[in-house]
């Protein structure tokens, strides 16, 4: 059991970490994309120093990512053989279609992007940069595909003990899919977005040369950013409705509901006792559950008690409730980060209609810190979506402890970890060093075009 | 058609591209510190690959999801048997990618310099990894009845083992001099030409050491005899060949000759390996194969179609951005990385 939850502790530690820079590298690339098409129609070298500045960010990041993500293809294998062998027939395919489609795609792309600003027409090169945006979005599909699969099973049938893909398409077409797709495009948005404000924001408030730059990025990510938060809100809505259906269990441990009630509370502050199977205190607004699941103020929702009897009857004995602390608290650190970002993208946008600037006020210099927003939110979001699908690993198929690899021991077990701890913890502070670095423009900014004026 | 065979076939092809693409980035990184005499030459080596580099990495990542996606058991199988190598060779991958963006985002040669020889290590640890990956897998581990790998990470460095992972070394290096004398002016193409002349014939000797051995701790014997047909003779005579075009300084021939080795000592690896795909030292009837490994029939066929379509495309775009940067890199030259 120990080597389960050391391979737990792993996964969850390289996952959340590739998932810092993956959001970015989604939602920049867009935003990237646009501003060198903009370059290429209108001509204006703003936007095409636009392009290079924040380009130069979203490539630091994007290597980060990249090198995360090999550890997390490998990992399945390393240190879930067993999950392997079970799912593989169907889990496999998303993952070797990603490489195929999407990776393929942003990683040649993505060179000839950098390397090719001189070599190939400006219509060109700016498709190029789209393709990478297309590339990395595409790959964030098919992985969502083969996720949803793991928190709701279909298109399956059973073989010699292993699961078997039977349709294709009800694979692909899977609902959960659909509603946990947009939701991490959006998320992507929201994160660059809040990235470009607040880089933006630092350089305005600091005041140099390329002023210009800045208050055009400004504008538009304000834009970028109240749409990227609406939306995220709104399909996560979806998403959670979706969630009551499909996954009752999750949404009862994300709300700390032990008694199925109808019309059903939400919770703004619950406390439970020890065993995590009582309520000691709680502040909870009535029937304002039901109406966020159902659209009215009635409606059933299951509670964690009914659902552990339920499942007992179902699977056979077992504790199948999440750890409740953790899915309560991300849940709430989730939404409340989405609701504070959309406050604030609703203010950038206020302060670029109104033309709030040079003198853009007190709150202003909070908006640098605001980068941290989206991040607090997708990790909370990835912890909860997977937490709270414990204890299983494919749902109602397969569970987290029969999954890992039975020749793994504890001491290769420690032996990764502290080498992927070590090893990340010293590129996250090289990452951030960088970026912070090259958030300002200096004179070294552009070697390519000095070489080449030269 | 049988899908099995296919998707070995796929497999093989996939390794194939990996190792001939892959192979020149890690030996661009080996060579590295030892070719460059400044900043300059160093940047400049660096940016032959830097197009490629992360292109060229995904065909392994391709050849996992494959591997994953058509023979689940192999794919658990293998990973977890591997897992403390594997995890030196991320940990190589990880340090070495974040080193071509790294490297020169600032000025001090401090930095600089570390990253150059993370960049050196991170490609010299996998050069040397993939050649004990491919012997292990020709000898067979230790598989017993349930597919799970009963061995630990020591015995994965046995002798031939480590002989194969320093004949992939050598030849890695080799094909990235051979290349940068095609992608480099002098007097780095000069430099390039002389490292390729010295590795050469440790590449051939050691080279044959491993293709000897091979005979003795695998079963290439008993499957192929004592000729071992053509594809392997060609791999070795590609070679030989290579020695004589890097003496005249014709780099395109003797990268094409070094590349058809790499090309023909991959396919001789996986031929020697087929109908297999891991082998059981312990008990034959343990071995996993490419049907008792195997995805359904099902999800072959799915995956047959959206590879049969989107392999080519992928192949004539990367083929393109490799004629967008054909030519050589001079002192004149604007570099990104």
């Amino acid at each position: 059991m120990v080597e389960v939850a050391l391979a737990r502790w792993q996964f969850a530690i390289t996952s959340v970490y590739h998932f810092f820079f993956v959001p970015l590298t989604l939602g920049l690339s867009i935003l990237v994309a646009l501003m060198e098409t903009i370059y290429v129609r209108t001509g204006d070298e703003t936007y095409k120093r636009m392009a290079k500045f924040w380009g130069k960010l979203f490539l630091i990041n994007f290597a980060m990512g990249v090198v995360t993500g090999i550890v997390m293809e490998f990992q399945f294998g390393m240190n879930w053989s067993e999950y392997s062998r079970f799912v593989g027939d169907i889990f496999g395919a998303p993952l070797a279609i990603e490489a195929l489609l999407a990776f393929f795609l942003e990683s040649t792309f993505l060179g000839i992007w950098v390397f090719g600003w001189e070599r190939l027409s400006k219509g060109l090169h700016a498709a190029t940069i789209w393709l990478v945006a297309i590339g990395s979005n595409l790959s964030a599909l098919w992985i969502l595909i083969a996720n949803s699969f793991m928190q709701e099973p279909v298109g399956y049938g059973l073989a010699d003990g292993n699961l078997v893909m039977t349709d294709f398409f009800t694979l692909l077409g899977n609902p959960h899919v659909w509603v946990q797709f947009p939701h991490v495009l959006a998320s992507g948005m929201t994160t660059a977005a809040f990235f470009v404000l607040g880089i933006s924001a630092y350089n305005l408030l600091r005041g140099n040369r390329e002023e210009p730059l800045f208050r055009r990025s400004f504008r538009w990510a304000s834009v970028y950013g109240i749409v990227a938060v609406a939306l995220v809100i709104v399909i996560g809505h979806s998403q959670a409705q979706h969630m009551v259906q499909a996954q009752p269990m999750k949404m009862a441990a994300a709300e700390a509901l032990w008694e199925t009630s109808d019309p059903a509370p939400l919770s703004l502050l619950t406390i439970g006792d020890l065993s995590g199977t009582l309520e000691v205190w709680s502040i909870r607004i009535p029937r304002l559950l039901s109406f966020l699941a159902y659209n009215r103020f009635d409606g059933q929702i299951i509670g964690l008690n009914d659902l552990q009897r339920a499942y007992e009857m179902q699977y056979g004995p077992g504790n199948y409730v999440p750890l409740l602390p953790i899915t309560y608290w991300t849940f709430r650190l989730m939404v409340g980060a989405g609701f504070l970002m959309l406050g604030l993208a609703g203010y950038a946008l206020y302060l670029v209609i109104r033309n709030r600037f040079p003198n853009p006020g007190r709150l202003f210099r909070w908006l640098p810190l605001a980068i941290g927003l989206p991040y607090l939110a997708n990790t909370t979001g990835w912890l909860l979506t997977e937490l709270g699908r414990q204890p299983w690993i494919v749902f109602g198929l397969q569970k987290t402890a029969d999954a890992s690899s039975p020749n793994v021991s504890t001491g290769m077990l420690i032996f990764s970890i502290v080498c992927f701890t070590l090893i990340y913890g010293l590129l996250m502070a090289l990452d951030i060093y960088l970026l912070a670095r090259n958030a300002r423009p200096t004179a070294e900014q552009e070697p390519a075009e000095s070489a080449a004026a030269a | 058609m049988d899908l099995n065979i296919l998707w070995f076939v796929l497999i093989t092809v996939l390794f194939i591209g990996f190792f001939f693409l892959e192979g020149f980035d890690y030996g661009v990184g080996i060579l590295l510190p030892f070719l460059a005499h400044d900043d300059r030459e160093r940047r400049m080596i660096i940016n032959t690959i830097g197009p490629f580099w992360d292109g060229n990495e995904v065909w392994l990542i391709t050849a996992g999801g494959a591997m994953f996606a058509a023979f689940p058991h192999w794919y658990a199988s293998l990973f977890s048997a591997l897992y403390i190598a594997l995890i030196l060779m991320l940990m190589a991958l990880i340090v070495r990618g974040v080193a071509f963006e790294f490297r020169s985002k600032v000025e001090d040669p401090r930095w600089r310099r570390t990253w150059d020889w993370m960049l050196c290590l991170g490609s010299a640890i996998p050069a040397l990894l993939w050649g004990v990956a491919m012997s292990n897998l020709l000898q067979g581990l230790p598989i017993d009845a349930s597919m799970t790998y009963t061995g630990g990470f020591w015995n994965l460095l046995n002798g031939h083992a480590l002989v194969s992972g320093l004949a992939s070394l050598v030849i890695f290096a080799l094909h990235g001099a051979v290349f940068l004398t095609i992608k480099l002016d002098d007097p780095l193409r000069s430099r390039a030409f002389d490292a390729a002349w010295r590795l050469w014939p440790i590449a051939l000797v050691v080279g044959m050491f491993a293709v000897g051995g091979g005979y003795f701790v695998s079963d290439m014997y008993e499957r192929l005899g004592i000729g071992p047909g053509v594809i392997p003779l060609s791999a070795g005579a590609a070679m030989l060949s290579a020695g004589w075009f890097i003496r005249k300084r014709q780099g395109g021939w003797a990268f094409i000759l070094t590349g058809i080795c790499i090309v023909f000592s991959t396919l001789t690896i996986f031929r020697g390996l087929y109908p297999r795909v891991l082998i059981s030292s312990l008990n034959p009837d343990w071995s996993l194969t490419i049907y008792n490994a195997a995805s359904s029939n099902y999800t072959l066929r799915t995956m047959s179609i959206i590879a049969l379509i989107f392999l080519p495309v992928v192949l004539v775009y990367q083929g393109w951005s490799y004629y967008v940067f054909r030519g050589r890199i001079s002192h004149e030259s604007s570099l990104e990385y």
